[in-house]
């Protein structure tokens, strides 16, 4: 309604029209956005009242909105229960990904900004084209792999060794499978890090004689330090969350948390206690996600390129 | 101990260049080896395969019902992508170049969809639709998958966004042009190379996506849906023959799309 007046004025009075466009501007920005905010209103934040409306419910029942009781939450704080072990696993999966992945993308990203040059494309590509792969798809192969008289285990045999290890369904695979999932969401934002280092810096520092152990230290790692946070806070998080390693790869030896919740909801049909865990995750997750978020600047890091 | 810094980086350079391969065939391995067990003649899978065979994927190719999740999986695609596109191209503007008041919060909570666990945000979807009395089905699936693709494909054009010089717009209205002209002759062939990017990010990722179709999709399967199904009870090498099959209709997709945003970059040295 506003706009319309505006639009009207504007062509009443056109030499302020330029000052009116930008007036209509503030309005326009928010209308864009609308579609999507109504989408996540009711497609994401909908669904999160529902839950937390559910984790409130008598235990084992259905009565959401109809009853209110803090058990939810009690039995899965007990000492008693187990569900801390499996909230320990998923954290510590997910904190040894982030290293073991800082570590293997690191100079995958330096390389995409200063060495492959007119290659950088090609090889982003080879590097983003997994994810368009369903994971359970890769996850398999990497059971077939595994396997006994697998890929790995005959190849050896076949070479005259005893055969191979036998890694299948425990943690460590688990780890190696979340590590394999979780490669481009910690190289492409380390990548965009990196690229946000102006080379005539790191050229004028080596010109004055510094070292390059000093130049990573004090120039390059510290400029590049907001990808290499998005990648990480991206890939702790995605692994916190993630189900498909550890029963793929890990045949459910480990129960991680997001596991747990899918048993509360199909295996032992209690919602409520479903819900109040993945309140419990969302919540940590959310927290970490905005207090993260906070110190960063997102259009500096995807404006650039 | 004298080496001068000229050889030293060109070292340190190949030394990149052998791992960046060697991660690269390690992403790739996986891949090749469900390949391998699909040309396998015998039902188990063992290696070295004593006996290649294509009869794995002639069957899976004559199923009626590997026929119908394919259908199902096209069908879902092609809806999330048209519908995210159009809602993410203008999502994308309000995250990129107008300023308004909301924009930086905005940002924030456009990214939490992303950053969620997807088989929780399956559930939460399960949830509500149950709660609000819908019964899932191939609908719904594309419902959940927008609440997670429009994020995405929003930072996707975003970032052409970025790269857009507004006073084009400003320019074409100071000349006289309407709103809808605006938008049709100057923004939209702009951001073309975003956009189409976008289509293509939102095609593959809801044509790979497993966790959400899992809780959401009701009685119908989708192809992740029914691989995850026979893997974990059932295996037949038509598993490792229609992820092989899905793999190569993505790469295909994705070579076809590539070629496609050449031409589109080419057109127009923007």
């Amino acid at each position: 309604m506003a706009d319309i007046a505006l639009a009207r004025a504007s062509k009443m009075a056109p030499e302020t029209a330029r000052e009116l466009r930008h007036a209509r501007r503030l309005s326009v920005g928010a209308r864009c956005a609308l579609p999507v905010a109504v989408l996540l209103a009711i497609g994401f934040l909908a669904p999160m009242v529902a839950i937390l409306a559910y984790s409130f419910a008598t235990p084992r029942s259905f009565d959401v909105f109809r009853s209110f009781t803090l058990e939810n939450f009690a039995s899965l704080f007990d000492p008693t229960n187990t569900v801390w072990l499996s909230f320990a696993w998923s954290v510590g999966f997910a904190l040894f990904t982030v290293a073991i992945l800082a570590v293997i993308a690191y100079p995958i990203a330096y390389g995409l900004n200063a060495v492959f040059g007119r290659w950088a494309g090609f090889v982003s590509v080879l590097f983003v084209f997994p994810l368009f792969v369903s994971e359970n798809v890769r996850l398999y192969g990497w059971v077939l792999f595994f396997i006994k008289n697998g890929v790995l285990d005959g190849t050896l045999k076949w070479l005259g060794f005893s055969g191979g290890p036998e890694v299948l369904y425990t943690p460590g695979v688990t780890l190696f499978g979340m590590a394999y999932t979780y490669l481009p969401f910690m190289l492409f934002p380390m990548t965009l890090g990196l690229a946000l280092v102006p080379r005539d810096l790191v050229d004028a520092a080596r010109d004055l004689g510094a070292g390059r152990l000093f130049i990573w230290r004090e120039i390059e790692l510290p400029l590049a330090m907001p990808g290499i946070l998005i990648g990480m806070l991206l890939t702790f998080v995605l692994a916190v969350g993630a189900t498909a390693e550890a029963k793929i790869l890990g045949g459910q030896s480990i129960i991680v948390i997001s596991h747990d919740i899918e048993i509360a909801f199909t295996y032992s049909q209690n919602w409520p206690l479903g819900s109040a865990l993945a309140v419990v995750v969302s919540v940590f997750i959310a927290a970490l996600t905005l207090v993260a978020l906070s110190k960063l600047d997102l259009d500096r890091m995807l404006g650039r390129r | 101990m004298a080496t001068t810094p000229a050889v030293a980086r060109r070292r340190t350079n190949t030394l990149i260049w052998i791992w960046t391969v060697f991660v690269l065939v390690a992403v790739y391995l996986p891949i090749v080896c469900g390949a391998l067990a699909s040309f396998n003649k015998s039902r188990y899978f063992g290696f070295p395969i004593k006996i290649y065979a294509t009869e794995w994927w002639q069957k899976t190719l004559d199923s009626i019902e590997i026929g119908m999740l394919v259908r199902n999986s096209i069908a879902i695609a092609l809806l999330v992508t048209v519908i995210s596109v159009v809602i993410a191209t203008f999502g994308a503007l309000a995250f990129a170049r107008y300023d308004w008041k909301g924009r930086r919060l905005y940002q924030k909570l456009i990214v939490l969809p992303i950053f969620f666990p997807q088989p929780v945000l399956g559930l939460a979807l399960l949830l509500g639709f149950n709660a609000v009395g819908i019964q899932t089905s191939w609908l719904t699936a594309v419902f959940a998958h927008l609440v997670w693709i429009v994020p995405v494909v929003t930072l996707v054009i975003a970032i052409q966004v970025y790269g857009f010089d507004p006073s084009l717009e400003e320019a074409a209205y100071d000349l006289g042009c309407t709103r809808t002209q605006v938008f049709r002759e100057v923004t939209l062939p702009l951001l073309w190379p975003g956009i189409w990017s976008g289509m293509l990010f939102a095609f593959l990722l809801s044509w790979s996506n497993f966790p959400l179709s899992l809780y959401t999709a009701g009685a119908d399967s989708t192809i992740p849906k029914w691989l995850y199904a026979k893997m974990v009870a059932g295996y037949t090498p038509m598993v490792p023959a229609l992820g092989t099959m899905a793999t190569l209709g993505a790469a295909s997709l994705l070579l076809g799309g590539g070629l496609v945003m050449l031409l589109l970059r080419r057109r127009q040295p923007a």
